[in-house]
């Protein structure tokens, strides 16, 4: 079970490492993580019925199908975080192996197992890189969402599945996303969207497994189409609705980021297969 | 036979015309010697200004390996009447610093966001010849720095932005600003060089006094605030350019828009010069001439006599009703044989 599931990480890092060329480095996360014994997670899961959606980047008839998932209804906090740290401590900010977190990784904390005063252990656990997310995840038996089954929760609002046709969906979005230090909040202090799932928009941008799996490049000008499978000549042309500048912010979020990266409002929250679904990410 | 062959060579030599007539085409448009010296020795950090201040001519120098620093960042400030914008910036000013460079220059581009930032920037710079004008380049999330080269190749003057989507709102937030590639050997010297940029903004209220962009009124293209460098009254009051009687003015006019053209004015005043668009075809004694959304334009003028004269976008409602106003205050001798109250001396 454990080599399988490392040869299935690994795997999985290949395949992301092979869809982007921009990162040369290909850190083995696997041995990162898994040392010693799993921790549980005790955030509540919501089911998502998967299906057919539109991406916000791709041709109005390209229509991707998304399978039935799991996903956290919350971020993970700090103070989650912090017991994953005392249990793995070569993710602790003084452990960390560069190549996997940039040197801002959990920066503002007291020390390598204490939070700060005043920063809430029930707030988004943020400045931590892809790989230390990853770690988490498969520390707690789950993985990172798909950046389409992210995209397919957050086109929800609290009354219906899919509000992207409602010219408040994007505007609200907005408005929160525009709001500073808004990553201290507590979570789950804002209500749910029609699925049960909380703060997708209003605390903090989050990580997903293939997050750089659409590339805006820039104003997405660039002149190397090679390794995008969008081929914008200009990120407005290939986007399906250009007035949701929600999804435009969030979009270019992700095109700036490596995997190393720490961002003082990025965190994650964790998803999963529903088991016997046949699903190879997470046998 | 012979006529064929009189024709064949009759015909290769009208082609070696043409090619010739294009060969020379091809250079008057092409870079010149100038541009393709090398840059040579140790690189500097640039000196870069706060409108309207700009910074020293190049003078003759020779190409240098210039550094250039830029913050972006996401921040409170007055936009007009006591009512608060968040603008983005480069280097917390709007419009972002003024770079100014030789024809020939190699430029270390560093672009850093703030740890503070929400959002991703970057810097398309129109004086950059390469992809997105180094957007792509210079991409930058939170806490990160970015840093690309490019060689200034194309003297002129020339509006950067950030080119993150949805870039319309990065620009309507007023990350733009201009850098000056200068020709070889400099601009003519003048007495008095100011940095003013027009952009606009369209606002809706967050608080009672904390405004902030609305998506609705930019894709309408109905802008709250029509503005010279930010700020309702930047060029006002105490903030007025000055320049005396007998000065040769030069003004750096740059439109970040997003979306409106403006119609630069200035009242009392002919531009004796006029850098179309910012580029290197001169133009002489116009009075208003188009500076495009993401464009620029150089004008130059003489004052002759003392008094206020008003800088405006055209488009007067720009400038009586949303702010697109400043003043230049000239002092110094009248000359009543140019410009007199009353009538002819009896």
């Amino acid at each position: 079970m454990k080599i399988q599931f490392i040869y299935i990480i690994t795997f999985s890092v290949v395949i992301w490492c092979a869809s982007c060329s921009r990162e040369e480095a290909v850190p083995d996360v696997a041995a990162q993580g898994l040392q010693a014994a799993q921790l549980t997670s005790r955030v509540k899961m919501v089911q998502i019925p998967g299906g057919r959606y539109q991406p916000f980047y791709g041709t109005d008839t390209a229509l991707v199908k998304v399978e039935p998932f799991l996903i956290d209804e919350r971020p993970v906090t700090n103070g989650e975080f912090l017991e994953f740290v005392k249990a793995y401590p070569q993710w602790q900010r003084s452990q960390v192996k560069r190549l996997y977190a940039d040197t801002n990784y959990l920066h503002n904390w007291v020390a390598d197992t204490l939070l700060p005063a005043g920063i809430d252990a029930d707030a988004a656990v943020t400045q931590l890189s892809w790989y230390a997310a990853k770690a988490y995840a498969a520390a707690v038996g789950k993985r990172l969402p798909m950046l389409d089954e992210w995209e397919l929760v957050a086109m929800a609002d609290e009354v219906v599945p899919n509000a992207r046709q409602k010219k408040s969906y994007s505007d609200r979005i907005v408005d929160f996303y525009l709001v500073k230090n808004r990553q201290y909040n507590a979570v789950k202090q804002s209500p749910p969207n029609y699925w049960g799932v909380y703060n997708l928009f209003d605390l903090v941008w989050e990580w997903t497994d293939d997050f750089n799996s659409v590339l805006v490049t820039g104003d997405a000008r660039s002149g190397d189409y090679s390794d995008n499978n969008l081929f914008c000549a200009g990120s407005a042309t290939s986007a399906t609705d250009v007035l949701n500048y929600a999804a435009f912010m969030r979009f270019s979020m992700r095109a700036g980021l490596k995997a190393h990266y720490t961002v003082g409002n990025l965190g994650f929250r964790c998803a999963k297969d529903i088991p016997g679904n046949g699903d190879i990410k997470n046998q | 036979m012979a006529n064929k062959l009189t024709l064949s060579v009759l015909a290769a030599l009208l082609l070696l015309g043409a090619c010739k007539s294009n060969t020379e085409q091809g250079n008057a448009s092409a870079k010149s010697s100038a541009t393709m010296e090398e840059a040579k020795g140790q690189p500097e950090e640039a000196e870069i200004t706060a409108a309207p201040r700009v910074p020293a001519p190049i003078g003759n120098r020779a190409p240098k390996k210039l550094i250039v620093k830029l913050l972006t960042t996401e921040i409170q400030g007055e936009i007009a009447d006591k009512k608060k914008y968040t603008f983005w910036t480069f280097n917390n000013i709007v419009p972002g610093s003024f770079i100014r460079v030789r024809e020939g220059d190699e430029v270390e581009l560093h672009l850093r966001n703030d740890a503070n930032s929400v959002l991703p920037h970057n810097i398309d710079l129109h004086a950059v010849n390469g992809p997105g004008g180094g957007a792509e380049a210079s991409s930058a999330v939170a806490g990160q720095e970015a840093v690309f080269t490019f060689k200034a190749m194309n003297p002129g003057l020339y509006v950067y932005h950030c080119a993150a989507p949805p870039v319309p709102m990065h620009i309507g937030n007023g990350m733009y600003g201009l850098i000056l590639v200068e020709p070889a050997g400099g601009l003519k010297p003048v007495d008095k060089e100011y940095y003013i940029m027009q952009g606009e903004f369209y606002t809706k209220a967050r608080t009672d006094s904390v405004l902030e962009f609305d998506n609705d009124k930019a894709v309408a293209e109905h802008p709250d605030y029509v503005l010279f460098n930010g700020k309702k009254g930047s060029l006002l009051g105490a903030n007025m350019i000055e320049a005396k009687v007998g000065e040769t003015v030069r003004l750096f006019v740059g439109n970040g828009g997003p979306n409106l053209i403006s119609s630069f004015h200035v009242i009392g005043e002919i531009f004796d010069n006029v850098y179309q668009e910012g580029g290197s075809a001169v133009t002489h004694n116009v009075q208003t001439t188009i500076v495009p959304a993401g464009g620029s334009a150089i004008v130059e003028f003489k004052v002759d006599v003392p008094g206020e004269y008003v800088l405006v976008d055209h488009a007067l409602s720009r400038a009586f009703n949303k702010g697109a106003i400043g003043k230049l205050k000239v002092t110094g001798e009248k000359d009543p044989k140019i410009f007199k109250k009353g009538g002819f001396d009896k």
